[in-house]
C-alpha cells in the first residue's frame, strides 16, 4: 500500500532508514561471491581449467586437481535423488490428496522433525548405525554382481552409498514439503473436474501432478541443490578419498567435505586459494540451482490464487 | 475388465504412498531411538559442568563447549536480527517495489547457499585478516545463515497483520513510522520472536561452517577473540575420534542438540498456533 499523501521528512527517513538494511542483506549475497572470487584468484591464475580437469589432488607437492570433487558432489547428489525422490513425492501425494485430515497435521510435523535434525546427528548416527549395516549388505553381495563396476571393491562400509543413503534421508523432508505446498496450490475445481468424469484416485492425482508439475520439477532441483551442498553428515560417511569410480562401494570425496576435512589445515596461499576456489564453484552451482527451481515453483503460483502462490513460493521447513 | 485394472492401479499407487510415508518415517524413528538410548546413557552431570578429559582417561564433559555454542550463536544472533528485521520490515512495507523484490530474493538465495560456503566466506573476512580463528568468526558465519530466516519470517508475518489496525493508527494522525513500530509489528511480535527461535535452532546444529572459523579450543574460554570449543564441532571431534569414551560424549552431545532443537521447534509451533487464533478472532 503506497502512501499517496506528500512524501513528508519522517516518510522519508523511514523508508530510507529500512531501506538500507535491505541494500544491506543484498550486499551480502554480492560481497560472498566477490569475496570467493578474489581469494581463490591464485589457484585460477595458476591452474585455470585444468584445475577441474585433473585428478591429482596432492597438497604436500602443491598439485591441485578438483574433478573427483566434482565427480563425488554429483554423482552422491544424483543418487540420492534417485532414492529420496519418489519417496518425498509419496509422502507428498499422501499428505495432500489421500490423508485422512487428523493425520494429516501430525504427518507434516514428522517431516519437518525429519528436517530439523541437524547434519552432525545424522553423521553421528551414519558412522555408528548406518555404516555397520551396509557393510554387511556389501559382505553379503552375491559374487554375480560383484563383478560389475557399479559393485566393484572391497566392503568398507564407509562410501558412496553410505553417503547416497544418509543425503537421502536428509533431502525428503525438503523436496516432500515443497512438493506438498505445490500440490495444495492445485484448485480444488481441477480434481473434482476429474472426480465427475469418473476418475479414479489415481487418474486425479495424475492429473494435479501434471498440473503442478512445473512446480515438482522445482521441488526436486531444490532437493538437488540441498544435497550438493550437505557437509557433515557426508564427510563422516564418504571415506574422503578422491578417486573417480562408479562403484557404490568405493570411498570418494565431495567439495563440501575436502572443505571441512582441510580448510583449516591449509597455510600454503595457493593449498588455501584452491580449496576456496571449490567452495566458488559450490557457491555458484548451488546459487544457479536455485535459482531455476525457485523460477519454476513461481511460474506454477502464478497461474493460481494469489495467496496459494505464496504459500508454494515459500517453503516452511529448511533442514539445518 | 478395462475398470478393475484402472481401480487396482489405484490401489496400488496408495499402497505405495503409504509406504512412502512408512519408508520416510523409519529413519526419523531410527535417529530419534538411538540419540536416546545411546545419549540418555551417556548423559551425567558432569556433562554440563566437566572440561574435556585428555583422550583415554575416562569423564570430562562438555561444559566449556556448551557455553562457547551459547557464546558464538549470541554474537550471531546480535549481528544478525536488527538487520534481518528491518530489512523484513522494509519489504513488507514497501513490497511491490524494486529494492523489496530483490531483497527477497537475496534472502532466497542466501538461504540456499551451502553453510561450508557461508564459512569459507567468514574465513575471508573474520579470520584471514586478523591471522586467528576466533569466537567472533564463528558468529559472523553463524549470523550470515540467521539473516535470511529472520528477514524472511519478519516479511511474511507482517503482511499478515489486518490492514485495519495500520489504518486505525493512520487515521489517528500516527506517521507511517511509528504506526509500523508501535502498532504493525507489535501485533505481529509473537511471530517474529517465534521466527527468530527458529532461526536460532536451526543454527545451533550447525557444525561445517564453524570448522575454521570458530575452530576448537580444549579450555574454558569465553573470549570473543581467541578460538572457542561449541557442542557441534565437540561431538564431531568425539564421533571422529577412536576411544569408545569419546564416542558416548558424542551421543550425549547429539541428545542435548536434538532435544534443543526439538524444544524450539515445538515451542515455536505453540506460539505460531495461538497467533493463528489471534487473527482469527480478529
Amino acid at each position: 500500500m503506497r502512501s499517496t499523501a506528500r512524501a513528508r521528512p519522517d516518510e522519508i527517513l523511514f523508508r530510507v532508514g529500512t531501506g538500507v538494511f535491505a541494500v544491506l542483506l543484498i550486499s551480502l549475497v554480492a560481497a560472498i561471491a566477490f569475496e570467493l572470487w578474489r581469494q581463490s584468484q591464485l589457484s585460477i591464475q595458476q591452474f585455470g581449467w585444468n584445475f577441474w580437469q585433473t585428478d591429482t589432488w596432492d597438497p604436500v607437492s602443491g598439485e591441485f586437481g578438483a574433478r573427483p570433487f566434482i565427480w563425488g558432489t554429483l554423482y552422491s547428489s544424483v543418487l540420492a535423488l534417485l532414492i529420496a525422490t519418489p519417496v518425498a513425492l509419496g509422502i507428498a501425494i499422501f499428505i495432500s490428496e489421500l490423508s485422512p485430515a487428523w493425520l494429516q497435521r501430525p504427518l507434516v510435523f514428522f517431516t519437518e522433525l525429519l528436517a530439523a535434525i541437524p547434519s552432525i546427528v545424522y553423521g553421528l548416527w551414519g558412522i555408528f548405525v548406518l555404516v555397520p549395516i551396509i557393510r554387511k549388505l556389501e559382505v553379503a553381495t552375491p559374487a554375480a554382481l560383484k563383478s560389475l563396476p557399479l559393485f566393484s571393491g572391497p566392503p568398507l562400509g564407509v562410501g558412496m552409498l553410505s553417503a547416497a543413503v544418509v543425503l537421502s534421508i536428509m533431502v525428503v523432508p525438503f523436496t516432500s514439503s515443497i512438493a506438498r505446498e505445490v500440490l495444495r496450490a492445485v484448485p480444488q475445481a481441477q480434481r473434482e473436474g476429474a472426480y465427475a468424469l469418473g476418475a479414479t484416485r489415481w487418474e486425479a492425482i495424475r492429473m494435479a501432478l501434471f498440473y503442478a508439475r512445473t512446480g515438482i520439477v522445482g521441488a526436486v532441483m531444490l532437493g538437488f541443490g540441498r544435497a550438493l551442498g550437505e557437509t557433515m553428515a557426508v564427510t563422516m560417511v564418504i571415506g574422503n578419498t578422491p578417486q573417480i569410480s562408479l562403484s557404490l562401494y568405493a570411498p570418494q570425496y565431495t567439495m563440501a567435505a575436502v572443505l571441512a576435512n582441510e580448510f583449516s589445515e591449509a597455510a600454503d596461499p595457493l593449498y588455501l586459494n584452491a580449496l576456496v576456489e571449490i567452495g566458488m564453484v559450490l557457491f555458484v552451482i548451488t546459487l544457479v540451482i536455485n535459482v531455476i527451481s525457485r523460477a519454476f515453483i513461481w511460474s506454477l503460483g502464478r497461474q493460481t490464487r494469489p495467496r496459494q502462490a505464496k504459500a508454494a513460493a515459500a517453503p516452511a521447513v529448511e533442514p539445518a | 475388465m478395462r475398470d478393475h485394472y484402472r481401480k487396482a492401479l489405484s490401489q496400488t499407487v496408495v499402497l505405495v504412498c503409504v509406504g512412502a510415508v512408512l519408508l520416510a518415517l523409519l529413519p526419523l524413528v531410527l535417529v530419534l531411538f538411538y540419540v536416546l538410548q545411546q545419549g540418555v546413557s551417556s548423559l551425567n552431570w558432569d556433562f554440563f559442568t566437566k572440561m574435556p578429559a585428555p583422550m583415554g582417561e575416562p569423564g570430562g564433559g562438555m561444559g566449556n563447549a556448551i557455553v562457547g555454542s551459547f557464546i558464538v550463536i549470541g554474537i550471531g544472533g546480535i549481528g544478525a536480527i536488527p538487520i534481518g528485521l528491518i530489512a523484513g520490515i522494509y519489504a513488507s512495507e514497501f513490497k511491490g517495489t524494486r529494492l523489496a523484490g530483490a531483497t527477497r530474493f537475496a534472502a532466497d538465495t542466501l538461504n540456499g547457499v551451502p553453510s561450508i560456503v557461508v564459512g569459507v566466506f567468514a574465513y575471508g573476512i573474520a579470520v584471514l585478516p586478523f591471522h586467528q580463528f576466533s569466537a567472533f568468526a564463528g558468529g559472523v558465519a553463524l549470523g550470515i545463515m540467521m539473516v535470511p530466516l529472520v528477514m524472511r519470517t519478519t516479511e511474511e508475518l507482517l503482511l499478515l497483520v489486518p490492514h485495519s489496525l495500520r489504518e486505525g493508527a493512520l487515521a489517528l494522525g500516527a506517521t507511517r513510522a511509528r504506526a509500523v513500530f508501535t502498532v504493525v509489528v507489535p501485533a505481529a511480535l509473537p511471530g517474529i520472536l517465534t521466527g527468530i527461535l527458529l532461526a536460532l535452532a536451526r543454527v545451533s546444529g550447525e557444525t561445517a561452517p564453524l570448522l575454521f572459523t570458530a575452530f576448537n579450543n580444549r579450555f574454558f574460554s569465553t573470549n570473543p577473540r581467541q578460538p572457542i570449543s561449541t557442542l557441534t564441532v565437540q561431538v564431531y571431534t568425539y564421533a571422529m575420534s577412536p576411544s569408545p569414551d569419546w564416542h558416548r560424549q558424542a551421543w550425549a552431545g547429539a541428545f542435548v542438540l536434538v532435544t534443543i532443537v526439538l524444544a524450539c521447534s515445538l515451542l515455536a509451533r505453540a506460539a505460531t498456533a495461538r497467533l493463528a487464533r489471534m487473527q482469527r478472532g480478529a
